[in-house]
């Protein structure tokens, strides 16, 4: 069981620290048009051998946290405030040294566009082997048979003549797998995918999510999946946490979400999702309006000027008052337990068909 | 690789042909006859009419060019004797053959001009790279203001300026000269070292905020965020992956910046007195000396477009997706 799947009523965590831990995180960039508050205040936790989906639009800071747990951010433009631990180990405010021994070895990341992640100068094997060369102190020819060894994991046909080629001489599908491959070599125990699948199309996207879900449970990996299609989660993720302008709104088990969603903004992602079952003439329902600049957010609940429900609340507190979000099964929102429950049964389930 | 080696070669025919042609015509667009020259003082008409036909100037122009040209594939008979191929004549100021006095100063203009190029390519990459590492510091900004005001300094203006600061007022260093490497590697240095300096101010400046930009574009780049997030060391990123991309645009300008090379080589050598094919091609220009300006000319045209081969060709080694296009 992780954390997140624990009853609101059970907010703090018992027992022992989750593997991957991040609490109170704030990343701010400074612009010449002032300070963008790209992630406000956000927490969660992750156990190992489970995953992650994070879900939001873009912009909604699923990126910046997760450069921000491998320590990628340039310290010169981004000030990051609060706490990630990792196995036990601080991050946030590690020496860059300790940080390097840490990346690619027990945390890696699966980056979105892999032509562009991937260097053009640098054969595909020798990109795979180096990280395992560095963490493991291999050799060259090690380094070598390793990436001939990976490239055969994530099935790419004839390894042993593809390991020397140039990435630029892979199909998209197959610098996706070379990617993966690159991140897995040295078996990290937190795996991060940034869409891995966004570039490519339907059919190879599938294949990868089934190679994760293979490699997580060989190795036991945590992963964390990135990603702004919730088809992609609900097959794949374990837990849920629904971003939305640099904050998390919701969060939960990936069934909680999806059958009983209980903050508006999660209403709205459900609901501009086309669905096989519903009528074809019928139209799909966007979310009104547009992202908030998160250099100026909105006041209060960040989500207020686009939600159809801040006549429901009392008070003005969706405009005032931010609404906090604890620990497991929990909604980031100003109405009632039974008012989530009621809109949802009676105005947007029979939407979604 | 041999196929792109065949299409530049035919290309760079066709560049040499049309160079040849141009400054042929356009020497006797200029009116001035070179016989008259050659002639002296108290020429008759007759006299006058015997040295043109020893000169071949009696033939029309495109008959001249034709043998001109002809002659530096097969050879040809002058009145001052045979003359085997390759064949640019005999100059027409001083007699001797043109060939031969190309083959005596190249080496002045090969060594001044790698020299520079060595000094350039090394010290603007340095510096430039220095600078994008440090970026935003106050070494970046000392080093952006000075090759911005280095970038504007000519060599005609700073010559001298060196020559009186470093020779005539302390004798730090001798009077630049040119000595063969083979006879005395350590006089050839230090004959050359203030030539190269000045010759590569300008271009070591341009160097060093080309590279500089170059390295913080590449460092952006998601591929070497990739290799931050592998865990490769900042040095490694640095150095290996940001840096193999940044020489691309490098490589690209220092083709170009060839043939501004050699005209910088030309004002180096005039300002430091230094009898190279630069000094040459304007004695001869103003001696109206056509067989040393078409040699001359030709010459370095065929050094400059085989360097820019030889340049093209390392893009290949640099950037391997270029290897199969």
């Amino acid at each position: 069981m992780t954390t997140l799947t624990k009853t609101e009523d059970a907010p703090v965590p018992a027992g022992p620290d989750p593997f991957l831990s991040v609490r109170d995180l704030h990343v701010r960039f400074s612009t010449e048009d002032g300070i963008v508050k790209a992630v406000d205040g956000l927490s969660f936790d992750l156990e190992r051998g489970k995953t992650l989906g994070i879900v939001g639009e873009s912009g909604s800071g699923k990126s910046v946290t997760n450069l921000a747990v491998l320590g990628l951010h340039n310290p010169k433009s981004a000030e990051i405030t609060g706490e990630i631990t990792l196995d036990g180990q601080e991050l946030t405010g590690a020496r860059e040294k300790t940080l390097e021994k840490l990346r690619g070895n027990k945390m890696a990341m699966i980056f979105q566009d892999a032509l562009a992640a991937l260097s053009p100068y640098y054969t595909v094997g020798r990109q795979i082997a180096e990280p395992f060369i560095k963490h493991t102190g291999a050799s060259k020819r090690e380094g070598r048979q390793r990436a001939i060894e990976m490239l055969t994991k994530v099935g790419i046909p004839q390894p042993n003549l593809r390991v020397d080629d140039y990435p630029h001489q892979f199909s998209g599908g197959m610098r996706q797998r070379a990617m993966i491959a690159m991140a897995l070599v040295c078996n990290p125990a937190l795996l991060i995918a940034d869409e891995p699948t966004t570039a490519l199309d339907v059919t190879v996207q599938a294949q990868i999510l089934d190679l994760l879900k293979d490699l997580q449970q060989e190795f036991g990996s945590a992963i964390i999946l990135i990603t702004h299609d919730l088809g992609v989660v609900a097959d794949t993720a374990d837990d849920l946490l629904v971003m939305y302008a640099g904050r998390a709104v919701e969060r939960g088990s990936v069934k909680e979400i999806l059958t009983q969603p209980q903050h508006p903004y999660t209403w709205g992602l459900l609901s501009s999702m086309p669905r096989l079952s519903s009528d074809v003439n019928e139209a799909l329902n966007p979310i009104p309006g547009a992202p908030p600049s998160l250099l100026d957010p909105p006041t209060g609940c960040a989500f207020h000027p686009r939600c159809g429900f801040v006549d429901q609340v009392g008070g003005a507190s969706c405009t005032s008052e931010r609404p906090p979000l604890a620990l497991g099964r929990a909604a980031a929102c100003h109405l009632n337990a039974e008012q989530k429950q009621t809109f949802f049964t009676e105005q947007i389930k029979p939407r979604l068909g | 690789m041999l196929r792109f080696l065949v299409r530049r070669s035919l290309g760079a025919i066709v560049i040499l042909l049309l160079i040849s042609a141009f400054t042929f015509f356009l020497f006797f667009a200029a009116p001035r006859d070179p016989a008259l020259l050659a002639c002296g003082r108290n020429c008759g008409p007759d006299a006058l009419a015997i040295i043109h036909k020893n000169m071949g100037l009696d033939q029309p122009v495109p008959v001249q060019y034709w043998h001109f040209m002809a002659g530096i594939f097969t050879g040809r008979d002058f009145a001052q004797g045979p003359c085997p191929a390759p064949c640019f004549g005999y100059s027409f100021a001083t007699g001797d053959a043109v060939w031969n006095t190309i083959v005596d100063r190249f080496p002045i203009t090969l060594s001044l001009t790698i020299g520079a190029a060595a000094v350039f390519l090394f010290v603007g990459l340095a510096t430039g790279m220095l600078a994008a590492w440090k970026q935003g510091t106050l070494l970046d900004k000392l080093f952006s203001s000075a090759s911005l005001v280095l970038s504007s300094m000519q060599i005609y203006f700073i010559g001298p300026i060196v020559l009186t600061l470093l020779v005539y007022n302390t004798n730090l260093l001798g009077q630049p000269k040119y000595v063969p490497i083979t006879e005395d590697p350590v006089g050839w240095f230090m004959g050359l070292l203030i030539p190269w300096c000045v010759l590569s101010i300008i271009f070591t400046a341009q160097y060093t905020r080309m590279a500089r930009s170059a390295m913080i574009e590449q460092l952006q780049e998601e591929h070497v965020r990739t290799a931050r997030a592998k865990g490769m060391s900042a040095a490694t990123v640095f150095f290996r992956y940001a840096w193999r991309g940044s020489l691309i645009p490098i490589v690209t300008i220092f083709g170009i910046d060839l043939g501004t090379l050699f005209g910088g080589a030309m004002i180096t050598e005039v300002t430091f007195a230094l009898p190279g094919l630069g000094t040459l091609s304007i004695e001869s220009v103003l001696r109206t000396d056509l067989p040393t300006v078409m040699g001359v000319m030709l010459f370095a045209a065929t050094f400059i477009i085989l360097f820019n081969i030889i340049v093209d060709a390392a893009y290949a080694l640099i950037d391997p997706r270029v290897r199969l296009a």
